[in-house]
């Protein structure tokens, strides 16, 4: 232990030297580690590269559930990064009311983040007591069912536009051999596929009483026991899965091994990757062809607070450059996500992009639950939802009804 | 002052081997502050409702109730129980039979002891995911044996609910016997080969020398051997990370990695120490007697 801690101290100082001799390194930490994810994030390197800095990348593999405990114990531990990624909403809440983040107001009002940013529930998510701690950079949706062409010619039947079409076909898959739905193992996947489930089937009006208002009668009731239902044939479906990360389950879908996947949009950067087009390799259906509503919620950047005033300054060069029209299209591009500013131009979006776009532009657009729900009302939520998808023996009511202790328990 | 003769004025018994206390200064201040007050600083905040950040607004039991209310918890608790007794169990006996074994004056006796000891080496890490390929049911034992011709053969315990615990009690065994063959062999090689000459001479079998004299001769092993396992279990949390993350589902979860879920992934501090000293209760109701028995209470034994 001490021999360690004298190695990082002796290394340390040998860095410092090259650290004030070339521009200012800032390390900026995040999980975006899938191939579609890290070819994104070399494109926000690059851009900052530009501008003379250098940016130390400190990918932490593993998903975010992994990442941000690292990520927090850094930062309370006084060893802060200079910028790290987080979900925007409530995942930082508290870090910033210890006042160890930066505050941005000051670049946000310089470079008119409030005019550009659309829509503005997400720098609303950034904002706190009337101060703005984060860059988004990023819409992601979860609503999305992604399909695989090639499974549905295998089994024989039409590419479903809809979940009940959808449902309707998994026999036909399951015959041909197919997993007719890919859910991995990770728990925050099958509690993301409920909550797309839930705005698709029960509305945009339910969702909000549910998770906005915490009403537990609603949460309890005939609308959301249908949403059960649907899951109930969500985890019928998900049977054979036998993958742990989501990117595992979209490459069933990418190999027609799954006839497809509630998945966010992330996962758009995958069929990419993999060469796969829109509309002739795949299909999406957002709101899974249902209710055509997106959340956006997304991914921001937060700035630590710290001491040195040189990487305090390059902090503000990052948050500008993050922002950029430039970065936001040739990041998006590749993240396959949407950008967060109104006004740039993405001729070069694909079918699916553009279909979110669309929706987002009509204004067809919720919170996310991310934004919605404290991470520890997330994480209950996500140990009844993989209980219930791994347990075919608890019923949709029983799992109802725990839904609704959650939610009354919520804060 | 004629001096200090021995006996004559008996020092003061504080004052006895003065510098070997004084040497141990820093580690018994090691030992208070960071395992004693940790502890106590733990306990406190459980009755808090501290969420990302440490605070001290106390709401008495609510993490208690909410805890014992969690289905996930109680899974948690029968799989440490279910796990627990069965790794005890086997890899005492395992790990005694195969030292037995070694002691039969074997060739190569040295290349086995290598062999069994090497999962040891292991972190859980990597036997966990050892483990993970070996028991996945399209690249592993399933897989092979089907490739063999029994094409119905179905081995796939990691993606079964109710026998996923076995599974990671496999991996467990494997990792952990050889360290106890290797303690149970150094008391047998501790036993007086007279003994064993006595045995024959008067025409004890083999097996119950074995049970009723050598075994009994080992005893202070034994305690060491149960003092190692049981810390292992009840800490168990890296090779269910590694093999399962938990799954299917909550099937394999365990106390361990609840507590850090909740304190880290969900950010509920207050949560995560309740649990944690759930815990530490547990262990102090099985230790406490235990050590009682063994060490306070007079010596009974010499």
């Amino acid at each position: 232990m001490k021999l360690r801690f004298l190695a990082a101290a002796l290394g340390a100082t040998a860095a410092l030297p090259f650290g004030a001799a070339s521009a200012t390194d800032l390390e900026v930490t995040h999980w975006w580690t899938s191939g579609g994810e890290a070819a994104a994030v070399a494109e926000l390197a690059k851009a900052f590269d530009a501008t003379g800095n250098k940016w130390v990348d400190g990918a932490i593999a593993g998903s975010g559930g992994t990442a941000r405990p690292i990520m927090i114990s850094r930062i309370t531990g006084g060893d802060p990064m200079a910028a790290t990624q987080f979900n925007h909403g409530r995942q930082a809440e508290e870090l910033v009311q210890a006042g160890l983040m930066r505050d941005l107001t000051d670049i946000a009002t310089k470079e008119n983040w409030k005019e550009v940013v659309k829509p503005s529930s997400l720098l609303d998510s950034c904002t706190i007591e009337g101060k703005i701690y984060c860059a988004p950079v990023n819409i992601h949706s979860w609503q999305w069912l992604w399909l695989s062409n090639a499974a549905f010619k295998q089994a024989g039947v039409e590419v479903p536009k809809n979940w009940d079409e959808f449902v309707a076909a998994a026999p036909a898959l399951e015959k041909a051999g197919i997993v007719p739905l890919a859910v991995g193992g990770q728990p925050w996947q099958a509690a993301g596929a409920f909550d797309v489930l839930m705005v698709a089937i029960a509305g945009k009006e339910n969702f909000e009483k549910v998770f906005a208002q915490k009403d537990e009668e609603v949460a309890a009731g005939p609308e959301i026991a249908k949403v059960f239902k649907a899951a109930d044939d969500a985890r019928r479906m998900s049977k054979g899965t036998n993958v742990q990360d989501w990117n595992q389950a979209t490459n069933m879908v990418i190999t027609g091994k799954a006839g497809g996947q509630i998945m966010g949009d992330w996962a758009q950067g995958e069929f990419q990757l993999a060469g796969q087009k829109a509309g002739v390799d795949y299909t999406c259906l957002p709101g899974l062809g249902v209710n055509e509503v997106i959340s956006t919620g997304g991914d921001a950047f937060y700035f630590p607070l710290l001491e040195d005033e040189e990487k305090s300054k390059a902090q503000e060069v990052l948050a500008s450059t993050l922002l950029k029209p430039e970065t936001q299209v040739a990041f998006n591009l590749k993240k396959g996500s949407l950008p967060v500013r109104g006004d740039v131009d993405l001729a070069a979006a694909n079918d699916c992009m553009k279909k979110g776009l669309d929706i987002l532009a009509k204004g067809n657009v919720i919170q996310g639950t991310d934004q919605l729900l404290s991470a520890d009302s997330q994480k209950q939520k996500e140990d009844l939802f993989s209980e219930f998808f791994a347990n075919h023996s608890m019923t949709p009511e029983d799992a109802q009804k725990r839904f609704a202790d959650i939610i009354a328990a919520a804060d | 002052m004629t001096g200090l003769t021995r006996g004559s004025a008996r020092p003061n018994q504080w004052l006895r081997n003065l510098n070997a206390k004084i040497a141990s200064i820093p580690m018994i201040l090691t030992a208070v502050v960071i395992f004693v007050g940790g502890t106590a600083w733990t306990v406190v905040y459980s009755f808090t409702n501290s969420k990302l950040l440490p605070r001290l607004a106390f709401v008495g039991f609510d993490q208690y109730e909410r805890l014992w209310a969690a289905p996930r918890w109680l899974v948690s608790i029968q799989n440490l129980a279910v796990f627990g007794c069965l790794s005890l169990v086997f890899s005492l006996v395992i790990g005694f039979v195969l030292a037995a074994l070694m002691d039969q004056k074997i060739r190569f006796e040295n290349t086995f002891r290598t062999i069994m000891l090497y999962p040891f080496a292991l972190s859980f890490i990597v036997t966990g995911l050892v483990w993970q390929w070996l028991l996945n049911p399209q690249y592993g034992i399933q897989s092979i044996v089907r490739s063999l011709g029994w094409t119905t053969f179905s081995f796939d315990p990691l993606y079964n609910s109710n026998i996923v615990i076995y599974g990671i009690l496999i991996a467990a065994l494997w990792q952990g016997t050889g360290l106890v063959m290797c303690l149970m062999l150094a008391g047998l090689r501790g036993i007086d080969e007279d003994i064993w000459k006595a045995a024959r001479v008067d025409g004890i079998p083999m097996w119950k020398t074995y049970v009723m004299i050598i075994i009994p001769m080992m005893r202070g092993v034994f305690i060491t051997t149960l003092v190692i396992i049981a810390s292992g279990i009840v800490k168990v949390y890296d090779l269910v990370v590694a093999q399962t993350s938990g799954g299917p589902g909550i099937a394999s979860e365990v106390p361990a990695k609840y507590v850090y879920d909740y304190m880290f992934q969900a950010q509920n501090l207050g949560q995560g120490f309740a649990a944690s000293t759930m815990m530490l209760v547990t262990v102090a109701i099985i230790i406490v007697p235990w050590a009682y028995l063994e060490f306070g209470g007079g010596r009974k034994r010499g």
